[in-house]
């Protein structure tokens, strides 16, 4: 368990440093490294600093982000198959992004792009736990899920479509996939306060999703009151998916696979699943990352294009499973 | 400033003059222009009367430098309906317009004429003369010609101002083989587009452009309502290399016609 916790750090340690030196702009990694750690004049600094910078440490906070969340509601709601992207929550925060960008919010106050992606991820989240509970029922979950991300993908895309700018309708592609491209320090003092705080809250979730697992009555039993842990969790997601979407745009797949993979490494603890899959979802999405400037480097390849690559197989291998009987 | 008065007011009266000639006796004498482009360069050279509209877009005056005028004719929105029943002899259109309306169009027996955007002077001076050819007017299409000319020998720049960069929503630069990039060059600047091989209109990364350090930066005009598109012109990394000399494409740079000139002084 420790084991894996140190090799996930130094895996993420590893990839956020080669995300700062992937780009480009044609200097080595040790005039970046320098230019990033002591400044000095030129063009280099600037692009290390306000180019890079801001693109690994959004790639680090959002796949973070990503994989807690998904952890966090597969924990809650006792059900492989719940993740941020797949069942709306994403979209919902891409919504209430592109309601508030749309509308000028953002201009007069510039925090009420997060805020107003909050509260969309709020409400998908917010339905999804009134409708599926933590009963690990995986139809009611899908069935909500779909409809909650249609809807948000119908609105996001009306929005737009509607928006007198004549580039808002090319960007349906952003809300949907996510992208780190061209993103700014701005971006990552918006995105990260409300994340930390978000995070903060599902920490201290851990031990109620654990007792959750012997069952709603045992867990009420062992003192874990539902009401509070929903209300938490609930706040949490919102807290980190909201932001999180309103600067990378919705990057789906992420907290499904993460989970997945490192459950059976944490044997299957919710509590000790949350740090390792915030370490995994920082290395699969900062990977993710680094191959989009890699593969095609001139078309601003969408970020939940190659998630979903990963992703859309291990779902329709969790359906399989959840179809063939018994749970995952 | 005063320069870039002297100058629209010579376009101005250019078109007044060409106005008040004897009205067009072989040519056309209901003209429908269905293109921003066009539009401009038949609302200058036609004789009154001889046109009888233009695009919606005319009218526009984040897009037209011409609205005003443009506000004193009917417009179309490029509709084969409507421009038929408009009964004209003569359909000026650009490459953009819809391909299946202007040969329905042509099927109903109206002759319309495709001009392709101009992309630089010599484009320019070309589609003076073709535009002037269509509607008949030919000696006030030489007219322009020449004071368009002139124009460009008064506000065009033989010094070399330095590296420039064009930069639009999305990260797009625009090469010497565009309209931009000729205005560009007229004021004098060497487009750092050359240097990445880039001729027509490409991408070009954030990061490139801060590592070539162009000393003027174009950047494009921004639009009503946001775009997460149009955010990198908003960029930190933009501010910090072309603090304060950055200019804004307007309509004076969307359309082949003789108001580059204003855009070129503007640079300068």
């Amino acid at each position: 368990m420790r084991a894996l916790l140190v090799g996930l750090s130094l895996l993420v340690a590893a990839l956020f440093l080669a995300s700062l030196l992937t780009g480009p702009a044609d200097f080595g990694p040790l005039e970046g490294l320098a230019a990033l750690i002591f400044g000095g004049d030129g063009p280099v600094p600037i692009v290390m600093h306000e180019i890079r910078l801001p693109r690994a440490i959004l790639g680090l906070a959002v796949g973070a982000g990503l994989g807690l969340t998904g952890a966090a509601m597969q924990g809650y709601l006792r059900n492989p198959l719940a993740e941020p992207g797949l069942i709306g929550v994403s979209g919902m925060a891409a919504l209430g992004a592109v309601i508030a960008i749309q509308t000028g919010l953002s201009l007069q106050a510039i925090l009420a792009l997060p805020a107003a992606a909050l509260a969309g991820a709020a409400l998908g989240v917010g339905l999804l736990v009134a409708l599926a509970g933590p009963r690990g029922g995986s139809v009611t979950l899908i069935l909500a899920g779909v409809a909650i991300s249609s809807l948000a993908g119908a609105g996001t895309a009306l929005v737009l479509n509607l928006s007198p700018n004549p580039y808002a309708a090319n960007e349906i592609m952003f809300w949907l996939m996510g992208s780190l491209a061209d993103r700014s320090m701005l971006h990552v003092w918006l995105a990260l306060p409300p994340m930390l705080v978000g995070a903060a809250l599902i920490r201290t979730t851990a031990t109620g999703l654990d007792a959750l697992t012997l069952g709603e009555a045992a867990a009420t039993a062992m003192g874990v009151s539902p009401s509070a842990l929903r209300l938490r969790l609930v706040a949490g997601v919102a807290l980190i998916v909201g932001p999180a979407t309103a600067v990378a745009g919705a990057v789906g797949f992420v907290g499904l696979v993460v989970p997945h993979i490192l459950r059976p490494w944490v044997g299957a603890r919710p509590s000790a699943l949350l740090p390792a899959s915030a370490l995994g979802g920082a290395a699969l999405l900062l990977a993710a990352d680094i191959a989009v400037r890699l593969v095609i480097p001139e078309r601003d390849l969408k970020l939940g294009v190659l998630t979903a690559i990963v992703g859309a197989p291990l779902f329709l291998h969790l359906i399989w499973k959840t179809r063939s009987g018994g749970r995952v | 400033m005063l320069a870039s008065v002297r100058i629209s007011d010579l376009i101005r009266a250019a078109a007044l003059v060409a106005a008040a000639a004897l009205p067009a006796a072989a040519g056309p004498q209901r003209v429908v222009s269905m293109n921003l482009c066009t539009d401009q360069l038949a609302m200058l050279l036609a004789a009154p009367g001889q046109l009888i509209s233009v695009s919606n877009l005319a009218r526009d005056p984040r897009m037209s430098p011409m609205a005003e005028q443009a506000a004193e004719y009917p417009v179309n929105f490029g509709r084969a309906e409507e421009i038929y029943l408009m009964r004209p002899d003569l359909v000026i259109a650009g490459e953009f317009e819809s391909g299946p309306t202007v040969s329905m169009l042509r099927r109903l027996g109206i002759r319309v004429e495709v001009l392709p955007p101009a992309e630089s002077i010599e484009a320019i001076r070309a589609e003076i003369t073709r535009m002037g050819g269509l509607l008949g007017r030919e000696p006030a299409a030489a007219d322009l010609l020449a004071r368009f000319d002139a124009g460009l020998d008064a506000a065009g720049s033989r010094e070399d101002r330095g590296r420039a960069a064009l930069y639009y929503a999305n990260g797009i630069t625009s090469g010497r083989g565009t309209l931009a990039g000729a205005i560009l060059e007229s004021a004098g600047y060497r487009n750092i587009a050359g240097d990445f091989g880039i001729t027509g209109t490409a991408k070009l990364p954030l990061e490139l452009l801060v590592m070539a350090r162009p000393e003027r930066l174009v950047t494009g005009a921004k639009w009503p309502g946001q775009s997460r598109s149009e955010a990198i012109l908003d960029h930190p990394a933009l501010a910090a290399i072309a603090p304060a000399t950055a200019k804004v494409t307007d309509r004076d740079w969307v359309c082949g016609t003789p108001f580059i000139l204003r855009a070129i002084e503007a640079l300068e």
